[in-house]
């Protein structure tokens, strides 16, 4: 019986985007279905009733929420390579600890440094630094974070980092991430976009910064 | 076991007695039959143990593994299923871990946090944090029917992870002044949290009723006026 394999995404969601990176590397075939996240579908609503959120992977009629768990998902049933969380269990759990990092800690202090000014957001940048230095910290001695190829906190760290980091600070008109700042990021990311299906699954940059810029407004004219 | 020197598995366990993040991972070391050494850490004074273990978070639990930390209690009970292969905790089957690992992490945001919220916000933000904990409680309850745990016939993983409601949960609600545990409204987590509370390696977590009571009474007092700082 053929693999039926659903994503239900949004272009501009780093963590809808790190789940088509893990399948597209692992090279399984999937349907992709774009949601409006304004007017969620039906479908969407059916998969994942809790948190209406996505992404979310349907495979064979079963959904499964969560872009993270849904990448152990896809580690755990398509076996070939790349391998992307690594076989040993304390590597493993190093890697699990850094991607709930970025996830909680580092998207909290991003949305610190979009939506503060003045002398609050040049804490909020420093203290983004100081996460981004932990982050960086965990390639030293190796090529990719996974070790000798790209692997799950590779992904986490690309679509989350390298595609929408970088354009949300162009959008703010920042440039706290550089390679003199951080040259081991760069140097890593300098290999990971030479990867081929990395740079199909980047989010596309002029599109990204239109819509960072309209949403930022949305958000701060709604607070005022 | 003659040898002089070194225990060959050498576990450590860094935790606080009331934390029931701490008390899931003793649960799993227990079921396992893992030897460790608990090391109780301070509330007030972080020991140079835990900043050298886990200097990101700076929080309990972490467990060493001859000298490796490894934090976050649910990538701690992963590590342990995964090294210690005798009664696996997590299913087999890809789809059963997936929604483990979804589950779990989501009653701990929705309840842990959100039940010990209520013990310090007040009007509006309470409203809110009440309404979340019961929609996640009925939740959890559908999760029950037709079993006899989360994990089916024996005790799982979900099991271990929503555990702390079996204990910790009444108390909150004695100081909060709520009631989440409603044994009316919710009859299956009811009956789980009375068996639960009777196997054998919990049993050391069965705190006085009064003990935990009197430390959330101090986590509300505490929170309280942290938040009344902050918001000056």
């Amino acid at each position: 019986m053929a693999d039926e394999v659903k994503l239900f995404g949004m272009w501009a969601s780093p963590y809808s985007r790190r789940v088509e990176l893990a399948l597209k590397l692992k090279g399984i075939p999937y349907e992709y279905i774009e949601e409006d996240l304004s007017n969620k579908s039906s479908l969407l609503l059916k998969y994942n009733p809790v948190h209406q959120k996505i992404p979310v992977l349907v495979h064979n009629g079963k959904s499964i929420p969560e872009s993270l768990v849904i990448l152990e998902y896809i580690d755990e049933t398509w076996r070939n390579n790349p391998v992307l969380l690594p076989r040993d269990p304390y590597k493993r759990s190093i890697a699990r600890f850094w991607a709930k990092f970025i996830d909680e800690k580092i998207l909290i202090t991003t949305r610190k440094v979009s939506f503060t000014t003045g002398k609050e957001q040049d804490q909020a940048m420093e203290e983004l630094s100081e996460q981004l230095k932990l982050l960086e910290n965990e390639l030293k001695g190796k090529p990719y974070f996974a070790g000798e190829a790209i692997g799950y906190l590779d992904i986490v760290v690309a679509n989350f980092l390298v595609f929408w980091f970088r354009n949300l600070q162009e959008a703010l008109g920042i440039n706290m991430f550089t390679k003199e700042r951080f040259p081991i990021i760069f140097e890593w990311i300098e290999k990971v976009v030479a990867i081929d299906v990395v740079e199909v699954c980047r989010i596309p940059k002029e599109r990204h910064l239109v819509y960072i810029r309209t949403r930022l407004e949305a958000i701060k004219s709604a607070s005022k | 076991m003659g040898e002089i020197g070194e225990n060959e598995e050498e576990v450590k366990l860094v935790g606080a007695w009331f934390s029931p993040y701490v008390h899931r991972v003793t649960w799993v070391l227990k079921l396992k039959g893992i030897q460790y050494e608990y090391v109780e850490e301070k509330i007030n004074s972080k020991s140079s143990l835990l900043l050298d273990c886990n200097p990101v978070h700076k929080k309990v639990p972490v467990l060493l593994h001859h000298g490796k930390p490894i934090a976050e209690s649910l990538f701690i009970i992963e590590y342990i299923d995964e090294t210690w292969k005798q009664n696996p905790i997590l299913p087999t089957d890809p789809y059963d871990r997936a929604m483990a690992r979804y589950w779990a992490p989501y009653i701990d945001q929705m309840i842990l946090e959100g039940s010990k919220r209520a013990l310090y916000v007040e009007g509006e933000q309470l409203k809110k944090e009440i309404k979340k904990v019961s929609e996640a409680m009925e939740v959890l309850e559908g999760m029950l029917k037709g079993k006899k745990y989360f994990g089916g016939e024996r005790l799982g993983f979900l099991d271990i992870a929503f555990g702390w409601i079996a204990i910790w949960l009444e108390a909150i609600d004695q100081v909060a002044g709520v009631r989440f545990l409603d044994s009316h409204k919710y009859p299956l987590i009811h009956k789980w949290k009375n068996k639960f509370r009777e196997i054998d390696v919990v049993k050391d977590s069965l705190f006085p009723m009064e003990k935990l009571v009197c430390f959330f009474k101090k986590y509300s007092q505490y929170s309280k006026l942290k938040l009344s700082e902050a918001t000056k």
